[in-house]
């Protein structure tokens, strides 16, 4: 195909790279140390430099197949393979095994008198003859700069130095050098100037009484590194530097949504629930329900078939079990059935990189799709504010990147501030939720909204929840002129309002029945008047009557008169028409 | 001095009695290859052997390009290493003995040779 002439191809000169097998090491130096390069660990006593290097020849040779040599100054071979048995590694299996030759190399200061000019190619012969004797592959020399101490003429030995770094280039070994670190420069000794293609410095700080071990790649020539300051610790398994992911957005989407086992929270958020690998956020004060409504999220998730990690940071795995079971959520059968894991630690345990490092872990191990951290607040205290908001996007882009659901809840302090000092964390969350208290009446009640829902339809509406024997239902809180009522004053509201219904229904049909007899009184008057007229009309009629044959007898007596009169005809007509 | 002088006096019969008949010196010399620098120390310990102990010596050359092995054993890290076995305690002299003249007088091995005879 045409397109695919056009891929840009990896640029040539490309620095190989030797992958470490340290966890979040290889992710910050893209991959790994330079390949065939002299890389210089610097830092503090009780930092870890001999662990790390230690583990990259261990890991080198059990999952790379790169044998190594290890010079060590300081410790004796047997020391060492105690030292990092305690990581779980098997040095003296190794070196049976031919992957790994340990060189204790031991130079007693009282023993030594200086005559003259010397070179170390006593040194040089001993690692040429333990590379050549396994094929090694990769060297650690740990703490070099002991011969400072114990061997005359600095001059010399640093010129031996130079000699020594030129010469396992040419070699074509991936080596490791630890160094003191120094007052001003980088290494007591200013080694620096020698190992110029990687320098990691490792730092050991006590902030608040909690130590912290730090890893910074100083210098990585020829490739982009990471520059900050990222936190590692020694686990049991070795070092694990965080993070593990890289910090840029672009994880995949899904549109597929999960129910959050309750009906009617699902039917709140477009009804449906939240989307998968979401980063869900539950904030709330104390006793509003975080921790039961996280419970039900983990419930429903985990009898759909969904592994479930449950961090807890206040109450131990067999507390919350018990407590869920008093509002009906059984789940010790889950745990039982592997599918939801409790993992339970006091927050002032250690530090914040160590419990996100431990969490990191656990998350790796277990491979959840829902992992609930009740509450993250707790973490967040541990560290400086920016430090923690920092860890929890490091721990939200490490789950969102595996599409793992995760659910935060987060304690708040007070009425008003809570959602300002949630501010910071909240853009990293996709939807929010807020739990509150309503007081009033003697009593409290819970409420809860959709703060916010990226990509969703989701209801405006504030609604009560009860928790009962059997749950969580979340019911239609009454919001009327007097604000929104709760508990006992919303079920009264709703009496309240049926009386009212039921009143003036009652005044309707009064009203009703009013017009009728109204109606029916006309009617009663209308056919007294019709009576009343009938009669007078009766009445009149026949007085008409009379008078009419009163009015005809006397015109003919008065015709009868004027004929004996003799009266004019003019007078009579008018007489005539008065009378009618 | 006084610690040094007891020191001397507990280890001294235990260690020094049975290699007595045999060398009165053990002294091995750590060279890596024929390099100008080795060919000095190799001059200067016979020299000084010679002059300064007056014989007795047992003195082993090694190249330890030859025996890497050796180099590991005897945790040479620098070369020249002169190392000096016997009389005790073990003395390890770095470089080229260049430029130093009384060495082993100044490590107090002939006193201890005069003392032993």
């Amino acid at each position: 195909m045409k397109i695919n002439g056009h891929k840009p191809t990896a640029p040539a000169t490309r620095l190989p790279k030797c992958p470490t097998g340290i966890q979040g090491l290889d992710e910050i130096t893209g991959g790994g140390l330079p390949r065939g390069r002299p890389t210089l660990i610097c830092g503090g006593a009780g930092c870890g430099k001999t662990l790390l290097a230690a583990e990259f020849l261990v890991r080198g040779a059990v999952q790379f197949d790169e044998p190594g040599v290890l010079m060590a100054f300081e410790e004796t071979e047997k020391e060492l393979t105690a030292n990092v048995a305690a990581l779980g590694f098997d040095l003296a299996g190794l070196v049976r095994r031919k992957k790994i030759v340990v060189d204790y190399v031991h130079i007693e200061r009282s023993e030594v008198q200086a005559s003259g000019e010397y070179d170390l190619e006593g040194l040089f012969v001993r690692l040429g003859h333990a590379i050549d004797s396994i094929g090694a592959k990769r060297v650690v020399l740990d703490t070099l700069e002991v011969l400072f101490a114990s061997l005359p003429n600095e001059a010399i030995l640093r010129s031996e130095l130079r000699r020594l770094f030129r010469w396992l280039k040419e070699k074509g070994v991936t080596a490791v050098i630890t160094a003191e670190r120094g007052r001003e420069s980088l290494t007591r000794h200013g080694l620096e100037e020698y190992v110029s293609d990687c320098v990691i410095v490792l730092d050991h700080r006590v902030n608040d009484q909690i130590a912290t071990r730090y890893l910074r790649v100083v210098k990585y020539r020829g490739a982009l590194h990471g520059t900050n300051e990222f936190p590692f610790l020694i686990g049991d398994t070795g070092l694990s530097v965080l993070p593990i992911t890289s910090l840029a957005l672009n994880h995949k989407v899904t549109n597929e949504r999960i129910a959050t086992g309750i009906p009617r929270l699902d039917a709140m958020l477009g009804g449906r629930g939240f989307f998968r690998g979401s980063s869900i956020l539950l904030t709330g004060t104390a006793g509003t329900g975080k921790t039961i409504i996280s419970s039900n999220f983990a419930n429903a998730a985990a009898r759909r078939g969904e592994r479930v990690l449950f961090f807890s940071f206040e109450e131990s795995p067999n507390q919350i079990i018990r407590n869920m079971h008093s509002i009906g959520l059984r789940l010790e059968p889950l745990v039982k059935r592997s599918l939801l894991k409790f993992h339970s630690a006091r927050p002032s345990l250690c530090g914040l990189e160590m419990h996100l490092a431990t969490m990191f872990k656990e998350i790796a191990a277990f491979q959840p799709h829902v992992v609930i951290v009740d509450p993250v607040t707790s973490l967040m205290e541990l560290g400086a504010a920016p430090e923690g908001k920092g860890m929890v996007t490091r721990l939200i882009d490490y789950l969102k990147a595996g599409q793992t659901t995760s659910l935060f809840t987060s304690l708040t302090h007070g009425g008003h501030v809570l959602q300002q000092s949630e501010g910071g964390m909240s853009s990293l969350m996709d939807s929010w939720i807020l739990l509150q208290d309503f007081e009033g009446n003697g009593e409290r009640n819970r409420v809860l909204y959709v703060l916010k829902a990226r990509g969703m339809k989701h209801s405006n509406q504030i609604r009560e929840f009860l928790i009962s024997d059997h749950g969580i239902d979340v019911v239609d809180a009454y919001i009327g002129a007097s604000g929104v009522l709760t508990g006992s004053a919303r079920v009264a509201q709703g009496d309240l309002e049926k009386a009212a219904v039921l009143s003036s229904q009652q005044e309707a049909a009064q009203l009703e029945r009013e017009v009728e007899r109204k109606r029916k009184a006309l009617e009663r008057q209308i056919s007294d008047l019709r009576s009343d007229y009938e009669g007078e009309a009766l009445e009149l009629r026949r007085i008409a009557e009379q008078v009419g044959t009163r009015t005809l007898l006397l015109g003919t007596e008065r015709a009868a008169s004027g004929i004996l009169r003799q009266a004019d005809a003019k007078v009579t007509a008018r007489t005539r028409v008065r009378s009618s | 001095m006084k610690t040094h002088k007891t020191k001397r006096a507990t280890k001294a019969p235990a260690k020094s009695r049975p290699p007595q008949p045999r060398a009165k010196y053990i002294l091995r010399l750590f060279v890596a290859g024929a390099t100008d620098r080795s060919r000095q120390a190799v001059l200067r310990v016979r020299q000084l052997c010679e002059a300064e102990l007056k014989g007795g010596c047992d003195l082993k050359v090694i190249d330890i390009y030859q025996q890497p092995k050796l180099a590991r054993a005897n945790q040479i890290v620098a070369t020249p290493t002169l190392i000096i076995k016997f009389p005790p305690p073990l003395r390890r002299v770095i470089g080229n003995l260049a430029n130093i003249t009384g060495l082993f007088l100044e490590l107090d091995l002939t006193t201890k040779g005069k003392i032993t005879l």
